[in-house]
């Protein structure tokens, strides 16, 4: 029986889908590694998957497992340069995102002196300017999906991102497809409505006149899931 | 020729208002031992260059860093580092907040005697907002790419861990990463090195390729062993997660190990 996160693992997944020989790489978490590893292990074979530290595995681990073959080393320094080269597909994590894909994972309020301090920047300029950049968004909120991110951290579509592939959530899959490039509802979970999600949103969300429900994991994505991550640690990450 | 010194005397020789870069990355490889003696000597007004981990946090604390130069701090298995947040939350530090490959670049043309390099890295970002002093130079050839010219990095000190140093001052690392260690040695005027153990033959210890930075970037060898810690030393020893959560959780001034 598949479950929540099992759906957000394989729409994750689905982000991946036609990359061909490049790095999928998850941020951190179970959801996002998760989903790099499936799609490597089904639908896109030719994908490359590291160990969360600097190797470039051989063969698919499962979650907290050291691989059996290496194929490669990834130090920060390699890292740094595979995002400029580009041959690289990253799914990122936001604090805050707003209608055009811009995200914040620097600091809440005012930047001079901010009312919370979170991670800094990191990679997400470059990654978002230079590679094709998903997102994973565990709590799909109005304080998550706001008018307005306080400090642009990774670029959306309006300030020159490379591409925005899909924004994945606990409730949905949404993309920029919209013709001036903002956010619209792709499909919804299982059990979720779309008027579920519209409340969850923070600014207006391009609706079509017919929205799918996102698809349910296979059988056999679901034998694969079950081996990568027995302990199920992608149920703990995905908010009700 | 020996270049064998003690921490004490690595944090004597940093001055007030110095600029001082920390290699490593978040809580990896950090020369705490170095970091913890410029925390007990009167050294105050640096601008820190970190990716920063507890270095940064610790310094912060301490009231030693006028300005933060960084991607990022964090603590990786605990994300925030608590002491970074509470200064920058008080007001009480300058930031300096640039992208991750921005820095490497920053690092690269300081190594490279370089006055700035150029990347896309930060285009289009609040980087540039809260930078305004950043500037950008355009491609000279026929692209005409606007670019963001990083300026060089450049630092009167450098403090980095190492697993092996020789007396001479030549370093080695043994972990799977060397994170920027190199660019940090070259990037900075002096350069000190803490490392686990000073041998005798560094190739009995490791590979050829294990040979990071060269005795012509290092000013002084500081033998410490366990002088990563509580931050990681891969292989010498893995982090030690439950120190890290004392210190992520302790006020500073309950703080014992300082």
């Amino acid at each position: 029986m598949s479950g929540r996160a099992d759906v957000c693992v394989v729409a994750c997944a689905e982000a991946f889908r036609g990359d061909g020989e490049i790095l999928a790489a998850g941020i951190g978490g179970a959801v996002t590694v998760l989903a790099a590893r499936l799609a490597r292990l089904t639908f896109e074979p030719g994908l490359l998957t590291h160990d969360g530290a600097c190797l470039l595995t051989g063969d698919v681990p499962a979650l907290g497992e050291a691989p059996e073959v290496v194929e490669g080393w990834l130090p920060f320094r390699e890292h740094l340069w595979l995002v400029l080269n580009g041959r690289r597909h990253v799914m990122l994590g936001a604090s805050q995102i707003d209608r055009y894909g811009n995200t914040n994972i620097s600091c809440i309020g005012d930047w001079a002196r901010p009312k919370a301090q979170l991670l800094g920047v990191r990679g997400a300029p470059g990654n978002t300017r230079c590679d094709p950049t998903s997102y994973w968004i565990p709590r799909h909120s109005p304080r998550v999906f706001v008018p307005e991110v306080d400090m642009v951290s990774g670029l959306g579509t309006d300030r020159g991102a490379f591409e925005l592939r899909r924004v994945v959530t606990n409730l949905a899959v949404l993309d920029f497809g919209a013709p001036d490039g903002s956010m619209r509802l792709v499909s919804v979970h299982p059990g979720v409505s779309v008027d579920e999600v519209v409340a969850a949103t923070g600014f207006d969300l391009g609706i079509p006149p017919n929205v799918p429900r996102t698809r349910e994991p296979s059988d056999e994505e679901l034998l694969v899931l079950d081996r990568l991550d027995p302990a199920r640690s992608r149920d703990r990450e995905v908010a009700a | 020729m020996t270049k064998v010194m003690t921490a004490e005397e690595v944090a004597a020789s940093v001055e007030s208002g110095m600029t001082v870069g920390i290699g490593g990355w978040g809580s990896r490889r950090k020369p705490m031992a170095l970091v913890r003696a410029v925390l007990r000597s009167p050294v105050r007004d640096l601008t820190l260059v970190s990716y920063g981990g507890p270095d940064v946090g610790m310094l912060c604390a301490a009231g030693k860093a006028r300005r933060v130069v960084a991607p990022f701090v964090t603590l990786d298995s605990i994300p925030l580092e608590p002491h970074f947040r509470r200064a920058r939350q008080a007001g009480a530090i300058e930031f300096t907040e640039y992208d991750e490959g921005m820095f490497m670049f920053g690092l690269l043309a300081a190594a490279h005697r370089l006055p700035f390099l150029p990347t896309r890295a930060g285009l289009g970002s609040d980087v540039m907002r809260v930078n305004p002093g950043l500037r950008t130079v355009r491609s000279p050839y026929a692209d005409g790419e606007e670019l963001v010219a990083v300026p060089a990095l450049t630092m009167d000190v450098a403090l980095v861990h190492m697993n092996r140093a020789d007396v001479r001052g030549n370093a080695q690392y043994l972990g799977p990463d060397p994170y920027l260690d190199d660019l940090y040695a070259k990037a900075a005027a002096r350069c000190y090195v803490s490392c686990e153990r000073v041998v005798d033959d560094l190739l009995e210890e490791g590979p050829l390729q294990s040979l990071l930075i060269s005795r012509s970037m290092v000013t002084g060898v500081v033998e410490a062993p366990g002088g990563a810690g509580f931050t990681s030393c891969e292989p010498d020893y893995g982090r030690d997660e439950a120190l890290q959560r004392r210190y992520a959780e302790s006020p500073w001034e309950e703080w014992d190990e300082r």
